[in-house]
């Protein structure tokens, strides 16, 4: 019985040591990908676009991948959009990358975003971090998470992993910050319609852009 | 009283699996190591907690409370007694049925899986066949004061 306990103690220590191991080692979220660089290049990109080319009227939107608002907007709201607005080829729907200041993974989702539309899946990444959007509620550090939903949007990991090593984004999401301030974004989500911004007292709905592009129609013929 | 060590050692190990989860679900230690698992889906998916608690705790009380009893259990008092085979029989059951409705939520509700939260649901349905194992071939006397008649000639 001795020898039980004594190997019941050498078990535990062994344990101990591998937890310790398992809490210091982890990696954590590149930094290259989840700061703002200090200089900042217009690199000519406009933004992932949905729609067609030749819609007459275009919807840019500001977002913050971190946003509650922006999530749910996305979840609830666009699907019917899409469906009722740019399918029909009325409107072509623009991102831009808008990371708040007080989100902590925000700019870090803005380039993991980039990093998947590099492989042509920033929608299918776009739609795993707004409908996964647990995230953004735990604090905790979602690198894996954001390599698991990556892998679930169809994307190549070991390119994925070197693009956000890389940080090579995280200028172009600047840049588009930069962009926003300029226009007096202060918020997400923020919607300029051909170019006017769009002020609203709530959250903006299908319907509400359904009126508003049918307006902006309206004045166009 | 094999029963008793095995399931106490497999506690053990089930308890710090189970602290693991418990301590990255309170934003200790960063990043699960999870090679390309699901664990990061898993622990932030609004399964990962239950009535306000991060499920990895429950698996600590568990597993503590299971290792509490199996040493109790090796205790010389306890040894030929039937009450903690029974009570560890009835906490590894209720074990093996949570993990067995976690692992049905990451396999067809979650749809990822978090290797850490398998580990814990083997060794609790380690723990739980162990615990029948013991229910079934355990033969305890009963406790006497009076010395059995003798029946020889």
């Amino acid at each position: 019985m001795k020898r039980f306990y004594v190997m019941l103690g050498v078990l535990t220590l062994a344990l101990v040591a591998m937890l310790v191991y398992l809490l210091q080692t982890n990696p954590s979220a590149p930094r290259a990908a989840t700061e703002a660089p200090t200089t900042v290049i217009d690199d000519g990109f406009k933004g992932y676009t949905l729609g067609s080319d030749s819609a007459p009227i275009e919807v840019v939107e500001y977002v913050d991948f971190e946003c509650p608002v922006c999530a749910s907007f996305a979840v609830v709201q666009l699907p019917t959009i899409q469906q009722q607005l740019i399918a029909t080829g009325r409107v072509r729907w623009r991102y831009r990358d808008f990371p708040l200041a007080i989100h902590k993974y925000s700019f870090f989702a803005a380039h993991a975003a980039q990093c998947a539309g590099e492989q042509g899946k920033f929608f299918e990444m776009h739609d795993q971090l707004f409908s996964n959007h647990g995230w953004a509620q735990t604090g905790q550090n979602p690198t894996g998470l954001f390599r698991d939903l990556a892998k679930a949007a169809g994307v190549d990991l070991a390119r994925y992993d070197a693009c956000m090593n890389s940080g090579r984004y995280a200028a172009r999401i600047e840049f588009s910050r930069q962009e926003g301030l300029q226009r007096n974004v202060n918020g997400t989500p923020t919607f300029y319609i051909n170019g006017t911004e769009v002020h609203s007292a709530r959250l903006p709905t299908s319907d509400d852009f359904k009126r508003w592009v049918d307006s902006v129609a309206t004045r166009r013929k | 009283m094999r029963h008793r060590q095995t399931i106490a050692v497999l506690a053990l190990i089930g308890w710090f699996v189970a602290l693991y989860l418990g301590l990255h679900a309170l934003g200790i230690g960063g990043e699960l190591k999870c090679g390309t698992g699901g664990c990061d889906t898993v622990q932030t998916s609004r399964w990962a907690e239950l009535l306000g608690v991060p499920v990895a705790f429950y698996g600590v009380a568990g597993y503590a409370a299971i290792l509490a009893v199996a040493l109790v259990g090796l205790q010389p008092v306890w040894l030929g007694r039937r009450g903690p085979t029974l009570l560890l029989a009835a906490l590894a059951t209720g074990g093996v049925l949570f993990s067995g409705w976690l692992t049905y939520l990451e396999l067809f509700v979650i749809n990822a899986i978090c290797r850490w939260c398998v580990t814990s649901a083997v060794i609790m349905a380690a723990i739980w066949v162990v615990s029948l194992h013991a229910l079934r071939t355990t033969h305890h006397a009963p406790p006497s004061t009076t010395p059995a008649p003798r029946t020889d000639p």
